[in-house]
């Protein structure tokens, strides 16, 4: 050990080597990156002149694969048939069945039940009127968990409706009601077949992968000509974007479910539906909770995307007022979104924590004692209801004047006048930032710019396209021999033939720049939140605001102080990929084995070392997957950054949508899908290593 | 029981006005078809007012309408398949590659022009005058880099282009014209008049694309650089204009913003067919109502419905 300590470069405590050649050669991997990376610079310095096709991909090569895509995209949504009926009648038949549900919920709470359509319809029966919504959240609450949780839900609302938000946040809860548990119920049952099935698991999670990461502006045309341009298409795409995480956590929760459990349902002789039902689902529930907490999650991220289809709500709101450069109606719908989050999110993981009620008590009582909430609840509803009404509000003006109808009239809407709004003030919090700080924020840009960003973006787009391929084959050679070695270079062998390897590396700039950010200030929190619980609950309620926000709102002040271009795209894609660094370095700090934090303390560990020697160390691989979704979450954000004008993947996408192109589109979808997909599997790789190296498995 | 009486009395009074309400409300002519027209709404100022008036026009006719909210570009899918039916605002300078993919398949009619005209250029707040003397003659400009510029650009000004996907041919006319500028994009237009809010409370410099009828042009003061006129030859022809060797060398194209409906439209509501064809309103009708909206802070409703009261026997033909 002595020896090692006196000559650090020897490596991983091994005897010195004779000679360095010998050394080299006994590690080949290193010999072989050693290797690799000498002939790649030499190459990128000197290659130059007499390989110019590796430099810029020919024109001439390109593989013209998107107009094959349109032309069977076209194809697909206009001929193909099954005989009986086509493929389009088939999805429409979906969309009808989805909708359905979808109307009543929102005449309950929007619209109220009507009868005709259009401008020409009547309203038989009123919606719910704002003070029975609240009612019955606080008494949900109170019925789940505890007085507590019902003053937050109603708090929640509460905001919704003395800002101003209710109408439109009523319209979104209405979608979200049904795109959630859909989207839950979809993915448990993929998540089962996957977990039954190792076959079905390995189909599915590249498709998974697809999923989460091709820019929703690729697919929008499609699924809107499948499934109709309402509301409804909507859903879809949000259900598409939210599933794949509560996949992948069923599929992890399932396999997680002791055997002991198992064994025991298997004794007592479960059939296989209620092994699944009874057993294995009870058990994994919390577990699944991380899942459902996802989709929700994710699911009201997508509500502004889902107003530009022809979901309307709060994320109309938002892209309205910036348009208009309301910053201060932006920043309240934005956070009526937030707040329903909040509230769907605390509401179901206190329902997965309650006890199935105990029924069979009390069965010669009436029903208000058995029932008390929602006979209260329907009470409210219907009194409400009844004096909202066109004539409860005459009657009260006969009986009181008309400040009763006024009253009255306030029962079932929420009169405009008494509602809040901050908007001036956060402008004027803009405008003062901005007159007296802007030329200290652009010097600082100015030299980020200069020093950094811009050097690493020519260094990156500067590279041979055929060297980097290779060099990520060595990686996945490395890590994964030759299945991951093949992957890594056919799918990023793809990018180059497409044509689109230029914006594929201006991509991964942005990606990468954003992903060192975020970790940088993610992690050190991550840690600091991990060993103090009041300190983490704070930040938790930061990060899924952070992520629940929609970048939109805080998009437009950024732009207005940077200027538009990647700078500002970098920000918006840190403040919303910070979220995964921050949770996954916590959780994993704090499910690191207590009786190993209690060695460490026993050897007389500093509070330091602790940290480092032993947590971190041990948190590691879960580290990583944090790193692998801040990864994700970054190129999910190109949609966004399109906007601001970076011109990346994201922006092709864009482009390709506005000229009606679907197979551009797709194609530069599926492109940022496979950096997301090479970055996973890389660090997905290296993650298991280490965690065998570190024999927790 | 008087009290009682009373309450029974409201009752029956609070019945009968409930009655009212609810009566359909009688249609002024027989109608083809009383379901709703879907007319697409997006998310500018101008364009709810063109729809609301649309709208009311139809409504007074006795047509059931139903406004839905769309992308402006994501709308054609919906165009085609007869989701929805009717597209007020596709603009010359920003919609006309997808409103022609669209009009090819034959799924979609071109109802002709609302009469508004797009006006799109290069546009820079007043007090850029005394710093760029000699403007809005685009020749000014060639002396004008520095004046527009930043710590990123200079000594060449900066000009903050559209989306590229509205592309305006902004790279070419700067090397078209020999104009010491280089072109950024704004990937949305809110964000390329968060930059101009930005800069106007500054009072810094800045040369950007505007276009109207929008609500930018009334809200700031400025005006559009003079380029050369556009015509056709100008962007095919290099031999065309100030420069013998380059096409682009003069300003943008002005058109038309166009009425797009479903092709279905025509056979399902004639008469609501001729009366969108007949649907004509100018620039100044929409700048006015827009600045009222915007500025004034009035509610659409209110601004469309003054502007229908007044200008009566103009919409009143469209419907006859």
């Amino acid at each position: 050990m002595a020896e090692t300590s006196i000559n650090p470069h020897v490596g991983d405590g091994n005897n010195a080597a004779p000679s360095p050649l010998d050394w080299l050669i006994r590690r080949p991997m290193l010999l072989a990156w050693t290797v690799a990376l000498g002939a790649a610079t030499f190459f990128w310095l000197f290659g130059q002149p007499w390989a110019k096709w590796a430099f810029k991909y020919p024109s001439a090569w390109k593989w013209k694969i998107s107009k094959e895509i349109s032309a069977g995209m076209e194809w697909l949504m206009n001929e193909a048939t099954f005989g009986l009926f086509t493929f389009r009648e088939l999805t429409r038949a979906i969309s009808w069945v989805i909708e359905k549900p979808y109307e009543i919920v929102l005449s309950l709470l929007s619209t109220g039940f009507l009868e005709g359509q259009g401008s020409q319809a009547i309203q038989i029966i009123p919606p719910l009127s704002w003070i029975a919504v609240l009612t019955v959240v606080v008494l949900l609450g109170r019925y789940v968990k505890d007085w507590k949780l019902g003053a937050l839900l109603g708090g929640c609302f509460l905001y919704l409706v003395v800002f101003g938000q209710w109408e439109s946040a009523m319209v979104t809860l209405s979608s979200i009601m049904i795109a959630v548990p859909l989207g839950i119920i979809a993915a448990l049952f993929v998540g089962l077949l996957g977990y039954r099935s190792v076959w079905v698991e390995r189909a599915i999670t590249p498709v998974l992968d697809l999923m989460q990461t091709v820019p929703v502006f690729a697919y929008l045309v499609p699924v809107l000509i499948m499934f109709g341009f309402n509301a409804v298409s909507a859903m879809i795409a949000t259900m598409i974007y939210a599933m794949p995480p509560m996949v992948r956590v069923t599929m992890l929760a399932l396999r997680q479910v002791p055997s002991e459990i198992v064994d025991l349902g298997t004794m007592v002789g479960c059939t296989r539906r209620q092994m699944t039902w009874k057993v294995l689902i009870p058990s994994a529930v919390p577990t699944l909770m991380i899942g459902v907490n996802q989709v929700i999650m994710l699911s009201l991220n997508m509500v502004i995307i889902a107003s530009m289809i022809g979901a309307g709500g709060l994320g109309a709101d938002v892209l309205a007022s910036l348009r208009s450069l309301n910053f201060g109606g932006g920043i309240e719908a934005g956070f009526a979104i937030v707040f329903l989050a909040i509230a769907l999110d605390r509401l179901s993981q206190a329902m997965a924590e309650k006890a199935p009620a105990s029924h069979g008590d009390g069965q010669n009582e009436g029903i208000l004692k058995k029932y008390p909430y929602t006979v209260f609840c329907t009470a409210v509803a219907l009194i409400t209801g009844i004096v909202g009404t066109s004539w409860g509000v005459s009657w009260a003006s006969w009986i009181g004047g008309p400040s009763w109808g006024m009253y009255s009239a306030a029962v079932q809407d929420y009169p405009e006048a008494w509602t809040i709004t901050t908007g001036a003030f956060w402008s004027d919090i803009i405008k003062h930032i901005n007159v007296n700080y802007f030329d200290y924020i652009d010097a600082f840009k100015g030299m980020l710019l200069t020093n950094f960003l811009v050097p690493f973006k020519r260094f990156l787009v500067s590279l041979p396209w055929i060297a980097v391929v290779l060099l990520l084959g060595l990686a996945g050679y490395t890590l994964g021999r030759w299945r991951l070695a093949c992957l890594c270079m056919v799918l990023s062998l793809f990018i180059a033939v497409v044509g689109l390897w230029e914006k594929a590396m201006i991509t991964i700039y942005l990606c990468g720049i954003s992903v060192l950010v975020a970790s940088m200030i993610g992690m050190p929190i991550g840690i600091a939140a991990a060993q103090r619980d009041r300190l983490w609950r704070v930040v938790q309620t930061i990060i899924d605001t952070l992520q629940t926000l929609p970048s939109f709102v805080y998009l437009m002040p950024v732009v207005m102080l940077f200027r538009v271009g990647e700078f500002s795209a970098i920000i918006a894609v840190v403040a919303y990929a910070v979220a995964p660094a921050v949770r996954y370095t916590a959780h994993g700090i704090r499910q690191v084995d207590p009786q190993l934090i209690e060695a460490g303390i026993v050897s007389g560990c500093t509070p330091f070392q602790l940290l480092t020697k032993v947590k971190l160390k041990l948190a590691f691989p879960e580290i990583m997957l944090g790193l692998n979704q801040t990864i994700m979450l970054s190129l999910s954000m190109l949609v966004i950054t399109a906007l601001v004008g970076t011109r990346d993947l994201g922006q092709e996408t864009l482009i390709a949508l506005t000229r009606a192109r679907t197979g551009d589109g797709i194609v530069a979808g599926l492109c940022v899908a496979f950096i997301a997909i090479i970055a996973d599997r890389l660090i997905r790789a290296g993650a298991e290593r280490m965690r065998t190296r570190l024999g927790l498995q | 029981m008087l009290r009682k009486s009373r309450g029974l009395m409201a009752l029956l009074g609070g019945a009968a006005l409930l009655g009212v309400t609810l009566a359909p409300q009688p249609a002024l002519s027989e109608v083809e078809s009383n379901d709703p027209i879907k007319i697409t709404r997006h998310d500018w100022t101008g364009q709810y007012v063109t729809i609301e008036i649309m709208g009311e026009a139809l409504k007074a006719a006795g047509y059931n309408i139903e406004y839905v909210q769309a992308d402006y570009i994501a709308q054609f899918a919906g165009l085609k398949t007869g989701d929805l039916h009717l597209a007020m605002e596709i603009w010359e300078t920003t919609g006309r590659d997808a409103m022609d993919e669209a009009l090819a398949t034959g799924k979609v009619e071109n109802l002709g022009e609302t009469g508004m005209k797009a006006i799109e250029e290069w546009w820079y707040p007043s007090y850029m005058k005394e710093k760029c003397p000699g403007l809005p003659n685009w020749e000014a400009l060639k002396a004008c880099g520095e004046a527009f510029a930043t710590s990123e650009t200079a000594p060449k000004g900066r000009y903050l282009g559209g989306p590229v996907s509205w592309e305006g041919r902004d790279e070419d006319r700067v090397a078209a014209l020999d104009l010491p500028f280089e072109v950024v994009h704004a990937g949305t237009d809110g964000a390329l008049f968060a930059e101009l809010e930005s800069a106007y409370q500054r009072k810094d410099p800045i040369m950007l694309w505007v276009y109207a009828p929008h609500w930018a042009p009334v809200k700031y003061e400025g005006e559009w650089v003079e380029f050369p006129a556009y015509t056709k030859e100008c962007y095919t022809d290099a031999s065309w204009g100030v420069n013998g060797d380059a096409e682009a060398d003069c300003g943008k194209p002005r058109g038309p913003i166009w009425k797009v409906a479903w092709a279905g439209l025509k056979d399902k509501w004639p008469g609501a067919h001729k009366i969108i064809t007949n649907f004509n309103i100018t620039n100044d009708d929409m700048g006015g109502m827009v600045a009222a909206v915007d500025l004034e802070g009035k509610k659409v409703e209110n601004v469309v419905a003054d502007w229908m009261e007044t200008n009566k026997d103009r919409w009143m033909k469209w419907i006859q």
